[in-house]
């Protein structure tokens, strides 16, 4: 086999997978919320439709298809239409760069865990992509011609642009430990050092905490979804939108979630890399065998997943934020806070070197 | 008045102003709640929840001795302030010679008042348990005597707490 064909039919394969695999999990994450919420509400929660309600996303779905697809008649026909395209479309493209675990060796070949996990920018991709999200969002407000939406989309651009700000910067100091923007070598530092324990959540406890706000701003959860803002706004950016338009707006919001969710566990929690990497080695698990790479996979999907439960738990406890409290906590405590950090953390690399 | 006091800023300390530990408390309390049993919860259509006496359901007429009690006098039908109730009075040899040919309630505008019942002079009308009421038609939702009519034995609860508290 050529190298051609094997890379096509390698790069089609991980494609297939790792869209499905994002879809099942936005699945699973709307059933976690539904139980979970219900839990902390004191009630039992979905538990008619399968065993447990485990089913209970899949009737959601057809019932999503199965309804009328409603198009006001003032909107903006084509960017109505195009708006959850561009929104669920970048919430999936992110995942071209994440690394689920490290390699296998197939044959001759090295066929890592991720479609593209070691380009060099893998950072500033997520983050560009991410805040392409923005565009669908305000386009959606936009294009719905509705006094809500529009209100809902410019809340949602107002807080990407305030977050993403302290949300660059608090990055900058893992990169500047790390010295790269690679996920994949992001991880390896995290990896070899410490026994396999030297995560940046250690070395950058602030720049996490920082991270971990915005990335709740940045992903529209509670306490920061005033895009949304049920109570304000009926339903904000996706007031006019019903059917699987609406849909795919709801699973690019928890696409998104788990993007987020991703991203800290990488970048801060050491990703796919296990603790204690020389026993691992010992035992017979060596690197690019299959289950040293399905071991990584499943360090990294507890971190996930760990994450995602966070972001829902924190959903259903803390109340949403006024507007101008959001504004005074984004410019005035973490944009600073993440300056400081950033200040900090090149000071002490340039003075104690690391 | 004194608007300025009380303000945010004065009325939360600084490690409330810091939210970071308010939210992780918060966090606790719910964390608490999500291991609770859920005592609460009643799984509806396999565990009913049987209303008491007091508990005022749809609208029916008594039955006893096979005929209704009822005898057309009409108060409810004049009582009632949704306007409901249509009632046409005929004769019967029975003991009691007048009985309703015609008794009708229109649920849609039944508001569970229970002006009727407490207007009854012949406690014929009372307000049942029966709390599932589902029309898929107007028409449907215009009850006639057969019905309505229910055997006393059934109401027996109702009519106590009347007796009791009426």
């Amino acid at each position: 086999m050529s190298d051609l064909t094997f890379t096509l039919i390698e790069f089609g394969i991980k494609a297939a997978i790792i869209i499905n695999i994002v879809l099942v999990m936005a699945s699973v994450e709307v059933y976690l919320e539904r139980k979970i919420s219900a839990w902390i509400q004191n009630r039992v929660g979905p538990n008619r439709v399968g065993p447990m309600g485990l089913l209970q996303p899949i009737a959601d779905v057809v019932k999503l298809f199965m309804k009328e697809d409603l198009v006001p008649k003032a909107a903006f026909q084509g960017f109505h239409r195009l708006a959850p395209l561009l929104t669920l479309a970048v919430a999936i493209g992110v995942y071209a760069v994440i690394p689920y675990a490290h390699y296998v060796n197939i044959g001759e070949r090295t066929v890592y865990w991720g479609i593209a996990p070691n380009i060099n920018i893998g950072v500033l991709f997520i983050l560009a992509m991410t805040s392409i999200g923005v565009y669908g969002i305000t386009l959606a407000g936009w294009a719905s011609n509705s006094k809500y939406s529009l209100l809902g989309g410019l809340r949602s651009a107002a807080q990407m642009i305030s977050y993403e700000l302290s949300m660059g910067l608090s990055l900058l100091g893992v990169i500047l430990i790390a010295g790269t923007l690679s996920l994949n070598e992001i991880i390896l530092f995290q990896r070899d050092g410490w026994y396999g324990l030297r995560w940046m959540v250690f070395l950058q406890p602030v720049g996490f905490l920082i991270f971990l706000v915005s990335s709740f701003a940045e992903t529209n959860r509670t306490p920061f979804d005033l895009p949304e803002a049920e109570p304000e706004l009926v339903g904000g950016y996706n007031t006019e939108y019903s059917g699987m338009k609406f849909g795919m707006f709801f699973l690019a919001e928890y696409a998104n979630m788990a993007t987020a969710s991703a991203f800290l566990s990488l970048l801060y929690f050491g990703g796919w890399s296990l603790p204690f990497p020389e026993f691992w080695d010992s035992i017979g698990l060596i690197e690019g065998t299959w289950s040293r790479a399905l071991l990584q996979f499943g360090s990294f999907f507890v971190k996930l997943m760990i994450f995602i439960v966070f972001f829902i738990w924190v959903r259903w406890t803390v109340p949403r934020f006024r507007y101008d409290q959001l504004m005074n906590l984004g410019w005035k405590v973490l944009l600073p806070l993440s300056i400081i950090n950033l200040f900090v953390t090149a000071s002490v690399i340039i003075f104690f070197g690391l | 008045m004194n608007n300025r006091k009380n303000t945010e800023a004065e009325r939360l300390t600084f490690w409330e102003k810091m939210y970071i530990p308010e939210i992780a408390r918060g966090l606790g309390i719910t964390l608490r709640q999500m291991f609770k049993p859920k005592d609460f919860v009643r799984q509806y259509p396999e565990q009913r929840w049987e209303p008491t006496g007091s508990f005022r359901g749809r609208p029916v007429l008594v039955e006893e001795d096979g005929g209704e009690r009822c005898v057309a006098c009409g108060l409810c039908a004049r009582v009632c302030p949704a306007l409901a109730i249509e009632v046409q009075a005929g004769e019967t040899p029975r003991e009691k010679e007048r009985y309703p040919e015609k008794f009708e309630i229109n649920m849609l505008r039944c508001i569970f008042c229970s002006y009727c019942e407490e207007v009854c002079p012949e406690e014929a009308i009372v307000m049942s348990k029966d709390y599932e009421i589902v029309y898929t038609s107007p028409q449907e939702a215009i009850l006639g005597k057969d019905e309505l009519l229910v055997p006393k034995a059934k109401l027996q609860d109702r009519l106590e707490f009347l007796r009791q508290y009426k």
